[in-house]
Protein backbone atom coordinates (compact mmCIF):
# COMPACT_ATOMS: atom_id res chain seq x y z
CA UNK A 1 0.00 0.00 0.00
CA UNK A 2 1.62 3.75 -0.96
CA UNK A 3 -0.01 6.72 -0.97
CA UNK A 4 -2.58 8.52 1.74
CA UNK A 5 -5.92 9.73 0.45
CA UNK A 6 -5.72 12.74 -2.11
CA UNK A 7 -7.61 15.88 -1.38
CA UNK A 8 -10.50 16.50 -3.88
CA UNK A 9 -9.80 19.65 -4.22
CA UNK A 10 -6.82 18.80 -5.73
CA UNK A 11 -8.32 16.82 -8.52
CA UNK A 12 -11.73 17.93 -8.77
CA UNK A 13 -13.07 16.57 -12.41
CA UNK A 14 -11.92 13.06 -11.59
CA UNK A 15 -13.15 13.37 -8.31
CA UNK A 16 -16.53 14.61 -9.53
CA UNK A 17 -16.51 11.92 -12.32
CA UNK A 18 -16.73 8.86 -9.79
CA UNK A 19 -18.45 10.84 -7.02
CA UNK A 20 -21.53 12.33 -8.34
CA UNK A 21 -23.47 9.50 -9.59
CA UNK A 22 -23.19 7.17 -6.16
CA UNK A 23 -24.09 10.75 -4.52
CA UNK A 24 -27.04 11.46 -6.83
CA UNK A 25 -28.88 8.50 -6.57
CA UNK A 26 -28.57 7.89 -2.63
CA UNK A 27 -29.72 11.06 -2.19
CA UNK A 28 -32.38 10.62 -4.62
CA UNK A 29 -33.74 6.96 -4.25
CA UNK A 30 -32.71 6.15 -0.98
CA UNK A 31 -32.74 8.88 1.37
CA UNK A 32 -35.66 10.96 -0.10
CA UNK A 33 -37.83 8.38 0.22
CA UNK A 34 -36.42 6.88 3.79
CA UNK A 35 -37.06 11.07 4.69
CA UNK A 36 -40.83 10.75 3.43
CA UNK A 37 -41.64 7.63 5.23
CA UNK A 38 -40.43 9.64 8.37
CA UNK A 39 -42.37 12.62 7.68
CA UNK A 40 -45.18 10.25 7.40
CA UNK A 41 -44.78 8.65 10.85
CA UNK A 42 -45.38 11.99 12.41
CA UNK A 43 -48.85 12.62 10.33
CA UNK A 44 -52.48 11.16 10.17
CA UNK A 45 -55.02 10.52 7.57
CA UNK A 46 -56.63 13.23 5.95
CA UNK A 47 -58.81 11.61 3.52
CA UNK A 48 -59.38 8.39 1.72
CA UNK A 49 -55.67 9.26 -0.29
CA UNK A 50 -54.56 12.06 1.74
CA UNK A 51 -51.88 12.50 4.40
CA UNK A 52 -51.57 15.32 6.12
CA UNK A 53 -48.16 15.73 8.17
CA UNK A 54 -49.20 17.68 11.58
CA UNK A 55 -46.30 16.80 13.62
CA UNK A 56 -48.40 14.46 15.99
CA UNK A 57 -47.14 11.55 18.07
CA UNK A 58 -50.00 9.84 18.21
CA UNK A 59 -48.59 7.18 15.81
CA UNK A 60 -45.94 6.28 18.05
CA UNK A 61 -48.48 6.52 21.36
CA UNK A 62 -50.17 3.85 19.34
CA UNK A 63 -47.07 1.55 19.11
CA UNK A 64 -46.36 1.49 22.79
CA UNK A 65 -50.56 -0.21 22.99
CA UNK A 66 -49.66 -3.52 24.61
CA UNK A 67 -50.22 -5.12 21.45
CA UNK A 68 -47.83 -3.91 18.90
CA UNK A 69 -45.68 -3.84 22.29
CA UNK A 70 -46.23 -7.30 22.08
CA UNK A 71 -45.63 -8.50 18.56
CA UNK A 72 -42.22 -6.65 19.17
CA UNK A 73 -40.95 -8.43 21.77
CA UNK A 74 -42.32 -11.39 20.22
CA UNK A 75 -40.38 -10.78 17.15
CA UNK A 76 -37.09 -10.60 19.34
CA UNK A 77 -38.01 -13.51 20.91
CA UNK A 78 -38.07 -15.78 17.99
CA UNK A 79 -35.17 -13.85 15.95
CA UNK A 80 -32.95 -14.45 19.14
CA UNK A 81 -33.98 -18.52 19.08
CA UNK A 82 -33.70 -18.48 15.41
CA UNK A 83 -30.31 -16.93 16.06
CA UNK A 84 -29.34 -19.79 18.72
CA UNK A 85 -30.11 -22.18 16.67
CA UNK A 86 -28.04 -21.36 14.23
CA UNK A 87 -25.70 -21.10 16.09
CA UNK A 88 -25.71 -24.25 18.13
CA UNK A 89 -26.21 -25.68 14.34
CA UNK A 90 -24.09 -23.92 12.90
CA UNK A 91 -20.83 -23.91 14.96
CA UNK A 92 -20.09 -27.76 14.26
CA UNK A 93 -20.69 -27.54 10.75
CA UNK A 94 -18.03 -24.08 10.58
CA UNK A 95 -15.57 -26.40 12.91
CA UNK A 96 -16.20 -29.42 10.36
CA UNK A 97 -15.02 -27.19 7.46
CA UNK A 98 -12.18 -25.58 8.56
CA UNK A 99 -10.80 -28.22 9.86
CA UNK A 100 -11.63 -30.64 6.46
CA UNK A 101 -8.78 -31.90 4.50
CA UNK A 102 -7.96 -29.02 1.79
CA UNK A 103 -9.52 -30.66 -1.12
CA UNK A 104 -12.50 -31.32 0.26
CA UNK A 105 -12.68 -27.83 2.11
CA UNK A 106 -13.82 -25.75 -1.06
CA UNK A 107 -16.75 -27.91 -1.15
CA UNK A 108 -18.28 -27.87 1.74
CA UNK A 109 -18.24 -24.26 1.51
CA UNK A 110 -19.73 -24.42 -1.47
CA UNK A 111 -22.64 -26.97 -0.24
CA UNK A 112 -23.16 -24.08 2.47
CA UNK A 113 -23.27 -21.67 0.08
CA UNK A 114 -25.49 -22.63 -3.18
CA UNK A 115 -28.98 -22.33 -0.71
CA UNK A 116 -27.85 -19.11 0.29
CA UNK A 117 -27.76 -17.95 -3.50
CA UNK A 118 -30.76 -20.14 -4.27
CA UNK A 119 -34.40 -17.67 -4.14
CA UNK A 120 -35.47 -17.14 -0.49
CA UNK A 121 -39.06 -18.29 -1.83
CA UNK A 122 -38.45 -21.34 -3.02
CA UNK A 123 -36.55 -22.46 -0.57
CA UNK A 124 -39.24 -21.81 1.74
CA UNK A 125 -41.93 -23.34 -0.33
CA UNK A 126 -40.08 -25.99 -0.52
CA UNK A 127 -39.66 -26.62 2.96
CA UNK A 128 -43.15 -26.42 3.43
CA UNK A 129 -44.17 -28.83 0.75
CA UNK A 130 -42.51 -31.21 3.18
CA UNK A 131 -43.73 -30.00 6.12
CA UNK A 132 -47.44 -30.08 4.89
CA UNK A 133 -49.68 -32.58 6.68
CA UNK A 134 -49.14 -35.44 3.55
CA UNK A 135 -45.70 -34.19 3.36
CA UNK A 136 -42.53 -36.15 4.31
CA UNK A 137 -41.59 -34.89 7.57
CA UNK A 138 -45.06 -36.26 8.62
CA UNK A 139 -44.28 -40.21 7.21
CA UNK A 140 -41.02 -39.63 9.09
CA UNK A 141 -42.21 -38.87 12.13
CA UNK A 142 -45.42 -41.74 11.62
CA UNK A 143 -42.45 -44.39 10.81
CA UNK A 144 -40.82 -43.42 14.28
CA UNK A 145 -44.44 -43.71 15.95
CA UNK A 146 -45.32 -46.81 14.71
CA UNK A 147 -41.88 -48.20 15.56
CA UNK A 148 -42.59 -47.03 19.00
CA UNK A 149 -45.67 -48.91 18.76
CA UNK A 150 -44.09 -52.10 18.02
CA UNK A 151 -41.44 -51.95 20.40
CA UNK A 152 -44.01 -51.48 22.85
CA UNK A 153 -45.96 -54.24 21.46
CA UNK A 154 -42.62 -56.47 22.14
CA UNK A 155 -42.39 -55.66 26.01
CA UNK A 156 -46.02 -56.61 26.20
CA UNK A 157 -47.55 -53.51 26.51
CA UNK A 158 -50.48 -51.81 24.23
CA UNK A 159 -49.79 -50.83 20.95
CA UNK A 160 -50.00 -47.06 20.64
CA UNK A 161 -52.77 -45.62 18.80
CA UNK A 162 -52.86 -45.50 15.09
CA UNK A 163 -50.64 -42.15 14.21
CA UNK A 164 -52.36 -39.28 12.79
CA UNK A 165 -50.80 -36.61 11.03
CA UNK A 166 -50.12 -33.94 13.14
CA UNK A 167 -49.70 -30.48 11.71
CA UNK A 168 -46.39 -29.11 11.71
CA UNK A 169 -47.51 -25.71 9.70
CA UNK A 170 -49.01 -22.55 10.53
CA UNK A 171 -47.83 -22.51 14.24
CA UNK A 172 -44.84 -21.08 15.97
CA UNK A 173 -42.72 -23.97 15.68
CA UNK A 174 -42.71 -23.69 11.58
CA UNK A 175 -41.80 -20.10 11.84
CA UNK A 176 -38.97 -20.66 13.81
CA UNK A 177 -37.85 -23.83 12.06
CA UNK A 178 -38.30 -21.90 8.66
CA UNK A 179 -36.24 -18.94 9.84
CA UNK A 180 -33.37 -21.36 10.82
CA UNK A 181 -33.34 -22.99 7.36
CA UNK A 182 -33.14 -19.47 5.69
CA UNK A 183 -30.52 -18.01 7.80
CA UNK A 184 -28.32 -20.87 8.70
CA UNK A 185 -25.75 -20.05 5.80
CA UNK A 186 -25.40 -16.40 6.78
CA UNK A 187 -24.11 -17.86 10.37
CA UNK A 188 -21.71 -20.28 9.14
CA UNK A 189 -20.44 -18.17 6.68
CA UNK A 190 -18.86 -15.71 9.40
CA UNK A 191 -18.48 -18.21 11.44
CA UNK A 192 -15.68 -20.10 9.24
CA UNK A 193 -13.78 -16.96 7.99
CA UNK A 194 -13.32 -16.65 12.04
CA UNK A 195 -12.22 -20.21 12.50
CA UNK A 196 -10.55 -20.29 9.23
CA UNK A 197 -7.92 -17.26 10.62
CA UNK A 198 -7.08 -18.61 14.10
CA UNK A 199 -4.05 -19.72 15.14
CA UNK A 200 -4.27 -24.16 14.91
CA UNK A 201 -1.16 -24.49 17.19
CA UNK A 202 -3.02 -22.79 20.14
CA UNK A 203 -5.66 -25.59 20.15
CA UNK A 204 -3.08 -28.22 19.70
CA UNK A 205 -0.75 -26.71 22.69
CA UNK A 206 -4.03 -26.86 24.83
CA UNK A 207 -4.88 -30.25 23.41
CA UNK A 208 -0.53 -30.83 25.26
CA UNK A 209 -0.91 -29.43 28.10
CA UNK A 210 -4.00 -32.10 29.05
CA UNK A 211 -6.98 -30.08 28.70
CA UNK A 212 -9.73 -31.96 26.89
CA UNK A 213 -11.57 -31.17 23.68
CA UNK A 214 -14.16 -29.59 25.29
CA UNK A 215 -12.15 -26.93 28.14
CA UNK A 216 -10.02 -26.29 24.81
CA UNK A 217 -13.28 -25.21 23.23
CA UNK A 218 -14.96 -23.16 25.57
CA UNK A 219 -11.28 -21.54 26.65
CA UNK A 220 -9.54 -21.23 23.26
CA UNK A 221 -11.52 -21.62 20.13
CA UNK A 222 -14.79 -19.70 21.58
CA UNK A 223 -12.52 -16.62 22.69
CA UNK A 224 -10.04 -16.66 19.55
CA UNK A 225 -13.56 -16.85 17.72
CA UNK A 226 -15.62 -14.24 19.54
CA UNK A 227 -15.35 -11.70 16.25
CA UNK A 228 -17.30 -14.14 13.87
CA UNK A 229 -19.73 -15.50 16.41
CA UNK A 230 -20.66 -12.19 17.01
CA UNK A 231 -20.64 -11.15 13.49
CA UNK A 232 -22.65 -14.02 12.73
CA UNK A 233 -24.96 -13.08 15.03
CA UNK A 234 -25.41 -9.65 13.96
CA UNK A 235 -26.00 -11.05 10.78
CA UNK A 236 -28.39 -13.95 11.41
CA UNK A 237 -30.16 -11.62 14.06
CA UNK A 238 -30.78 -8.24 11.79
CA UNK A 239 -32.85 -10.48 8.77
CA UNK A 240 -34.75 -12.32 11.27
CA UNK A 241 -35.52 -9.69 13.22
CA UNK A 242 -37.73 -7.65 9.76
CA UNK A 243 -38.62 -11.02 8.61
CA UNK A 244 -41.85 -11.00 6.83
CA UNK A 245 -41.82 -13.92 4.42
CA UNK A 246 -41.27 -16.94 6.92
CA UNK A 247 -44.06 -16.29 9.30
CA UNK A 248 -46.59 -14.87 6.54
CA UNK A 249 -46.18 -18.18 4.85
CA UNK A 250 -45.14 -20.84 7.55
CA UNK A 251 -47.15 -19.04 10.65
CA UNK A 252 -50.13 -18.88 12.09
CA UNK A 253 -52.60 -16.52 13.07
CA UNK A 254 -50.19 -15.97 16.79
CA UNK A 255 -46.94 -15.62 14.96
CA UNK A 256 -47.08 -12.70 12.81
CA UNK A 257 -44.24 -10.88 13.53
CA UNK A 258 -43.29 -7.02 13.17
CA UNK A 259 -42.82 -7.02 9.48
CA UNK A 260 -46.46 -8.40 8.83
CA UNK A 261 -47.73 -6.14 11.01
CA UNK A 262 -46.34 -3.05 8.78
CA UNK A 263 -47.34 -4.87 6.06
CA UNK A 264 -50.90 -4.38 6.85
CA UNK A 265 -50.96 -1.14 7.85
CA UNK A 266 -50.04 -0.32 3.95
CA UNK A 267 -52.26 -2.63 2.43
CA UNK A 268 -55.25 -3.59 4.26
CA UNK A 269 -55.34 -1.85 7.20
CA UNK A 270 -54.19 1.05 5.17
CA UNK A 271 -52.95 3.49 7.96
CA UNK A 272 -50.00 4.56 6.14
CA UNK A 273 -48.71 7.00 9.16
CA UNK A 274 -49.10 4.14 11.95
CA UNK A 275 -47.04 1.56 9.28
CA UNK A 276 -44.21 4.36 8.50
CA UNK A 277 -43.70 4.60 12.20
CA UNK A 278 -43.52 0.72 13.10
CA UNK A 279 -41.21 1.33 10.40
CA UNK A 280 -38.78 3.47 11.44
CA UNK A 281 -39.69 1.98 15.28
CA UNK A 282 -38.00 -1.22 13.77
CA UNK A 283 -35.03 0.59 12.26
CA UNK A 284 -34.26 2.27 15.42
CA UNK A 285 -34.12 -1.50 17.02
CA UNK A 286 -31.91 -2.57 14.62
CA UNK A 287 -29.71 0.86 14.79
CA UNK A 288 -29.68 0.19 19.02
CA UNK A 289 -28.58 -3.74 17.92
CA UNK A 290 -25.67 -2.64 15.50
CA UNK A 291 -24.64 0.55 18.31
CA UNK A 292 -24.58 -2.47 21.24
CA UNK A 293 -22.00 -4.61 18.95
CA UNK A 294 -19.91 -1.61 17.96
CA UNK A 295 -19.45 -0.46 20.92
CA UNK A 296 -18.17 -3.72 21.92
CA UNK A 297 -16.24 -4.16 19.37
CA UNK A 298 -14.39 -0.91 20.62
CA UNK A 299 -13.74 -2.25 23.70
CA UNK A 300 -12.59 -5.13 22.58
CA UNK A 301 -10.33 -3.37 20.53
CA UNK A 302 -8.69 -1.15 23.76
CA UNK A 303 -8.49 -3.79 25.83
CA UNK B 1 -11.78 -41.60 2.85
CA UNK B 2 -11.57 -44.83 5.09
CA UNK B 3 -7.79 -44.71 5.37
CA UNK B 4 -6.93 -46.48 8.86
CA UNK B 5 -4.62 -44.16 10.51
CA UNK B 6 -4.99 -42.89 13.51
CA UNK B 7 -7.53 -39.68 13.69
CA UNK B 8 -5.14 -36.69 14.75
CA UNK B 9 -6.71 -34.50 17.29
CA UNK B 10 -7.22 -31.51 14.95
CA UNK B 11 -8.66 -33.78 12.50
CA UNK B 12 -12.63 -33.10 14.02
CA UNK B 13 -14.08 -33.79 10.35
CA UNK B 14 -12.84 -37.31 10.35
CA UNK B 15 -14.58 -37.80 14.07
CA UNK B 16 -17.71 -39.78 13.32
CA UNK B 17 -20.06 -37.28 15.59
CA UNK B 18 -19.14 -34.34 13.39
CA UNK B 19 -19.48 -36.18 10.10
CA UNK B 20 -22.84 -36.81 10.66
CA UNK B 21 -23.50 -33.61 12.22
CA UNK B 22 -22.31 -31.92 9.01
CA UNK B 23 -23.99 -34.60 6.74
CA UNK B 24 -27.36 -34.11 9.36
CA UNK B 25 -27.46 -30.11 8.29
CA UNK B 26 -26.83 -30.50 4.55
CA UNK B 27 -29.81 -33.02 4.56
CA UNK B 28 -32.02 -30.32 6.58
CA UNK B 29 -30.75 -27.72 3.84
CA UNK B 30 -30.72 -29.88 0.71
CA UNK B 31 -33.67 -32.32 1.42
CA UNK B 32 -36.43 -29.90 1.03
CA UNK B 33 -34.95 -28.39 -2.73
CA UNK B 34 -34.24 -31.94 -4.10
CA UNK B 35 -37.79 -33.47 -3.06
CA UNK B 36 -38.98 -30.54 -4.25
CA UNK B 37 -36.60 -30.82 -7.64
CA UNK B 38 -37.56 -34.77 -7.76
CA UNK B 39 -41.45 -34.17 -7.51
CA UNK B 40 -41.52 -31.45 -10.37
CA UNK B 41 -41.38 -35.04 -12.35
CA UNK B 42 -44.42 -37.01 -10.63
CA UNK B 43 -47.12 -37.54 -12.57
CA UNK B 44 -49.35 -37.12 -9.79
CA UNK B 45 -51.27 -33.93 -8.66
CA UNK B 46 -50.62 -34.59 -4.74
CA UNK B 47 -47.08 -34.20 -4.24
CA UNK B 48 -46.36 -37.54 -2.00
CA UNK B 49 -46.38 -40.57 -4.15
CA UNK B 50 -44.21 -41.28 -6.64
CA UNK B 51 -47.04 -42.04 -9.92
CA UNK B 52 -44.62 -41.87 -12.87
CA UNK B 53 -42.17 -39.45 -14.30
CA UNK B 54 -43.74 -37.03 -16.37
CA UNK B 55 -42.62 -33.40 -18.09
CA UNK B 56 -46.12 -32.28 -18.39
CA UNK B 57 -46.08 -29.90 -15.50
CA UNK B 58 -42.70 -28.01 -17.10
CA UNK B 59 -45.14 -27.70 -20.63
CA UNK B 60 -48.04 -26.14 -18.26
CA UNK B 61 -45.33 -24.01 -16.49
CA UNK B 62 -43.96 -22.95 -19.38
CA UNK B 63 -47.09 -22.40 -21.63
CA UNK B 64 -48.58 -20.30 -18.51
CA UNK B 65 -48.00 -16.94 -20.06
CA UNK B 66 -48.36 -14.84 -16.95
CA UNK B 67 -45.37 -17.34 -15.28
CA UNK B 68 -43.27 -16.97 -18.51
CA UNK B 69 -43.63 -13.34 -18.29
CA UNK B 70 -42.58 -13.02 -14.45
CA UNK B 71 -39.79 -14.79 -15.39
CA UNK B 72 -38.83 -12.82 -18.33
CA UNK B 73 -39.39 -9.43 -16.44
CA UNK B 74 -37.49 -10.47 -12.90
CA UNK B 75 -34.51 -11.65 -15.65
CA UNK B 76 -35.15 -7.70 -17.58
CA UNK B 77 -34.52 -6.67 -14.10
CA UNK B 78 -31.73 -7.94 -12.59
CA UNK B 79 -29.92 -7.03 -16.19
CA UNK B 80 -30.41 -4.16 -15.51
CA UNK B 81 -30.17 -3.71 -12.02
CA UNK B 82 -26.95 -5.67 -12.19
CA UNK B 83 -25.65 -3.14 -15.08
CA UNK B 84 -26.26 0.00 -13.11
CA UNK B 85 -25.56 -1.27 -9.92
CA UNK B 86 -21.88 -2.07 -11.08
CA UNK B 87 -21.29 1.02 -12.56
CA UNK B 88 -22.97 2.85 -9.34
CA UNK B 89 -21.02 0.67 -7.02
CA UNK B 90 -17.44 0.33 -8.54
CA UNK B 91 -17.41 4.25 -9.07
CA UNK B 92 -18.62 5.01 -5.26
CA UNK B 93 -15.92 2.16 -4.28
CA UNK B 94 -12.81 4.48 -6.21
CA UNK B 95 -14.55 7.79 -4.42
CA UNK B 96 -14.17 6.85 -1.02
CA UNK B 97 -11.26 4.60 -1.81
CA UNK B 98 -9.11 7.42 -3.48
CA UNK B 99 -10.50 10.79 -2.05
CA UNK B 100 -10.42 12.77 0.98
CA UNK B 101 -13.31 14.87 0.90
CA UNK B 102 -16.24 17.07 3.14
CA UNK B 103 -19.11 14.65 4.69
CA UNK B 104 -17.23 11.48 3.49
CA UNK B 105 -18.18 9.84 6.83
CA UNK B 106 -21.80 10.33 6.59
CA UNK B 107 -21.64 8.80 2.46
CA UNK B 108 -19.65 5.93 3.70
CA UNK B 109 -22.44 5.62 6.87
CA UNK B 110 -25.48 6.21 4.31
CA UNK B 111 -24.28 3.87 1.90
CA UNK B 112 -24.40 1.43 3.70
CA UNK B 113 -27.30 2.17 5.46
CA UNK B 114 -29.77 0.09 2.49
CA UNK B 115 -28.04 -2.98 3.25
CA UNK B 116 -28.66 -2.91 7.17
CA UNK B 117 -32.24 -1.46 6.73
CA UNK B 118 -34.88 -3.97 7.11
CA UNK B 119 -36.68 -5.12 3.41
CA UNK B 120 -39.75 -4.39 4.81
CA UNK B 121 -38.80 -0.58 5.50
CA UNK B 122 -37.29 -0.10 2.46
CA UNK B 123 -39.99 -1.50 0.57
CA UNK B 124 -42.50 0.34 2.27
CA UNK B 125 -40.19 3.29 1.72
CA UNK B 126 -40.47 2.67 -2.19
CA UNK B 127 -43.83 2.44 -2.18
CA UNK B 128 -44.74 5.50 -0.71
CA UNK B 129 -42.26 7.44 -2.46
CA UNK B 130 -43.38 6.19 -6.18
CA UNK B 131 -46.95 7.01 -5.18
CA UNK B 132 -45.68 10.70 -3.63
CA UNK B 133 -44.13 11.55 -6.81
CA UNK B 134 -46.84 10.08 -9.29
CA UNK B 135 -44.25 7.80 -11.08
CA UNK B 136 -45.95 6.23 -14.24
CA UNK B 137 -47.53 3.11 -14.14
CA UNK B 138 -48.51 2.66 -17.69
CA UNK B 139 -45.34 2.98 -20.25
CA UNK B 140 -44.62 -0.01 -22.26
CA UNK B 141 -42.23 -2.48 -21.73
CA UNK B 142 -39.81 -2.61 -20.14
CA UNK B 143 -40.26 0.99 -19.19
CA UNK B 144 -42.80 -0.07 -16.94
CA UNK B 145 -40.32 -2.24 -15.03
CA UNK B 146 -37.97 0.88 -13.80
CA UNK B 147 -40.13 1.61 -10.14
CA UNK B 148 -38.87 -1.88 -9.35
CA UNK B 149 -35.20 -1.76 -11.11
CA UNK B 150 -34.73 1.15 -9.31
CA UNK B 151 -35.18 -0.15 -5.74
CA UNK B 152 -33.25 -3.11 -6.80
CA UNK B 153 -30.83 -0.63 -7.97
CA UNK B 154 -30.56 1.11 -4.62
CA UNK B 155 -30.19 -2.22 -2.22
CA UNK B 156 -27.70 -4.00 -5.06
CA UNK B 157 -24.82 -0.94 -5.82
CA UNK B 158 -23.47 -0.61 -1.79
CA UNK B 159 -23.00 -4.66 -1.73
CA UNK B 160 -20.99 -3.94 -5.44
CA UNK B 161 -19.20 -1.30 -3.61
CA UNK B 162 -18.37 -3.48 -0.39
CA UNK B 163 -16.79 -6.13 -2.71
CA UNK B 164 -14.96 -3.52 -5.10
CA UNK B 165 -13.54 -1.73 -2.25
CA UNK B 166 -11.98 -5.01 -0.89
CA UNK B 167 -10.42 -5.71 -3.71
CA UNK B 168 -8.86 -1.56 -4.31
CA UNK B 169 -7.17 -2.55 -0.91
CA UNK B 170 -4.68 -4.42 -2.92
CA UNK B 171 -4.10 -2.38 -5.42
CA UNK B 172 -0.53 -0.90 -5.43
CA UNK B 173 -1.22 3.03 -6.17
CA UNK B 174 2.81 3.03 -7.76
CA UNK B 175 1.17 1.60 -10.75
CA UNK B 176 -1.24 4.12 -11.25
CA UNK B 177 1.92 6.64 -11.02
CA UNK B 178 4.14 5.02 -13.18
CA UNK B 179 1.37 5.07 -15.86
CA UNK B 180 0.86 8.33 -14.98
CA UNK B 181 4.13 9.23 -15.50
CA UNK B 182 4.46 7.31 -18.89
CA UNK B 183 2.64 8.99 -20.17
CA UNK B 184 -1.25 7.92 -19.81
CA UNK B 185 -3.91 10.62 -19.03
CA UNK B 186 -6.25 10.06 -15.65
CA UNK B 187 -9.03 8.20 -18.12
CA UNK B 188 -5.89 5.94 -19.89
CA UNK B 189 -4.58 5.11 -16.28
CA UNK B 190 -7.84 4.20 -15.10
CA UNK B 191 -8.66 2.03 -17.85
CA UNK B 192 -5.36 -0.02 -18.55
CA UNK B 193 -4.23 0.03 -14.92
CA UNK B 194 -7.04 -0.13 -12.38
CA UNK B 195 -9.85 -1.30 -14.11
CA UNK B 196 -7.51 -4.44 -15.06
CA UNK B 197 -7.00 -5.03 -11.34
CA UNK B 198 -10.60 -4.80 -10.07
CA UNK B 199 -12.06 -6.51 -12.75
CA UNK B 200 -12.40 -10.35 -10.78
CA UNK B 201 -14.16 -7.95 -7.80
CA UNK B 202 -16.74 -6.86 -10.76
CA UNK B 203 -17.58 -10.17 -11.73
CA UNK B 204 -18.36 -10.89 -7.84
CA UNK B 205 -19.98 -7.91 -7.27
CA UNK B 206 -22.31 -8.70 -10.57
CA UNK B 207 -23.24 -12.60 -9.89
CA UNK B 208 -23.86 -10.66 -6.23
CA UNK B 209 -25.95 -8.17 -7.83
CA UNK B 210 -27.82 -10.09 -10.33
CA UNK B 211 -28.56 -13.00 -7.43
CA UNK B 212 -30.11 -10.36 -5.20
CA UNK B 213 -31.91 -8.80 -7.33
CA UNK B 214 -33.82 -12.19 -8.33
CA UNK B 215 -34.06 -13.10 -5.31
CA UNK B 216 -36.05 -9.92 -4.31
CA UNK B 217 -39.55 -10.81 -2.79
CA UNK B 218 -40.03 -8.52 -0.03
CA UNK B 219 -39.47 -4.57 -1.88
CA UNK B 220 -40.69 -5.90 -4.81
CA UNK B 221 -44.01 -7.00 -3.54
CA UNK B 222 -44.30 -3.29 -2.18
CA UNK B 223 -43.09 -2.31 -5.96
CA UNK B 224 -44.67 -3.88 -8.34
CA UNK B 225 -48.34 -3.09 -9.94
CA UNK B 226 -50.44 -5.83 -11.81
CA UNK B 227 -48.66 -5.54 -14.99
CA UNK B 228 -45.11 -5.77 -13.42
CA UNK B 229 -45.49 -9.01 -11.43
CA UNK B 230 -41.53 -10.98 -11.17
CA UNK B 231 -41.05 -14.14 -10.51
CA UNK B 232 -40.73 -14.03 -7.14
CA UNK B 233 -44.46 -12.60 -6.34
CA UNK B 234 -46.15 -14.79 -9.20
CA UNK B 235 -44.72 -17.70 -6.67
CA UNK B 236 -45.92 -16.15 -3.79
CA UNK B 237 -49.48 -15.88 -5.26
CA UNK B 238 -49.33 -19.28 -6.67
CA UNK B 239 -48.39 -20.71 -3.10
CA UNK B 240 -50.58 -18.01 -1.41
CA UNK B 241 -54.05 -19.18 -3.61
CA UNK B 242 -53.52 -23.10 -4.33
CA UNK B 243 -50.01 -24.74 -4.53
CA UNK B 244 -50.09 -26.69 -8.19
CA UNK B 245 -47.28 -28.89 -8.99
CA UNK B 246 -46.62 -25.96 -11.60
CA UNK B 247 -44.64 -23.77 -9.20
CA UNK B 248 -42.38 -26.91 -8.55
CA UNK B 249 -41.32 -26.88 -12.42
CA UNK B 250 -41.12 -23.03 -12.20
CA UNK B 251 -39.03 -23.16 -9.15
CA UNK B 252 -36.99 -26.50 -10.49
CA UNK B 253 -35.77 -23.93 -13.62
CA UNK B 254 -34.76 -21.31 -11.48
CA UNK B 255 -32.65 -23.23 -8.83
CA UNK B 256 -31.17 -24.83 -12.13
CA UNK B 257 -30.26 -21.23 -13.19
CA UNK B 258 -29.02 -20.35 -9.75
CA UNK B 259 -27.08 -23.44 -10.04
CA UNK B 260 -25.86 -22.76 -13.63
CA UNK B 261 -24.77 -18.83 -12.38
CA UNK B 262 -22.49 -20.82 -9.36
CA UNK B 263 -20.86 -22.70 -11.73
CA UNK B 264 -20.12 -20.14 -14.05
CA UNK B 265 -19.09 -18.24 -11.21
CA UNK B 266 -16.51 -21.22 -10.71
CA UNK B 267 -15.19 -21.51 -13.73
CA UNK B 268 -14.93 -17.77 -13.69
CA UNK B 269 -12.81 -17.14 -10.45
CA UNK B 270 -12.44 -20.71 -8.63
CA UNK B 271 -13.94 -22.24 -5.49
CA UNK B 272 -11.86 -20.17 -3.40
CA UNK B 273 -12.24 -16.65 -4.72
CA UNK B 274 -16.14 -17.43 -4.18
CA UNK B 275 -15.95 -18.61 -0.56
CA UNK B 276 -13.63 -15.24 -0.47
CA UNK B 277 -16.30 -13.05 -1.78
CA UNK B 278 -18.89 -13.88 1.04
Amino acid sequence: MSGALQDWKSQKKPFAAVVTAPVFWLALFFVAPMAIVWLYSFGQNAGPADIEISGTLDNYKRATEWLYVSIFLKSFAVAALTTLLCLIIGFPVAMAITFAAPKWRPWLLLGIMLPFWTNLLIRTYALMALMGSNGYMNKGLGGLWEGASWLRTLVGMQPLEAWTPVQLLYNNFAVVLGLVYVHLPFMVLPLYSALDRLDKSLIEASLDLGAGHFKTFMQIVVPLAAPGIVAGVMITLIPALGAYLTPDLMGGTDSQMIANVIERQFKRANDWPFGAALSFLLIYAMFILIAFQSMRANKVKEA
Amino acid sequence: MFNRTPIAPLEYTRKLWMRSWVGLTMLFLYAPLIVLMVFSFNDSKRNVVWKGFTLKYYEKALNNDSLVEALVNSLTIAALATIVSLVIGALAAVALWRFRFPFKGLVEGTMSLPIIVPEICLGVAFLIFFAKVDWPTDLPWPLNLSAITIAHITFCFPFVAMVVRARLASFNKEEEEAAKDLGATEWQAFRDVLLPHIRPALVAGALLAFTLSLDDFVITFFTSGPDTITFPVKVYSMVRFSVTPEVNAASTILILLTVILTFIALKLQGVKGIAETH
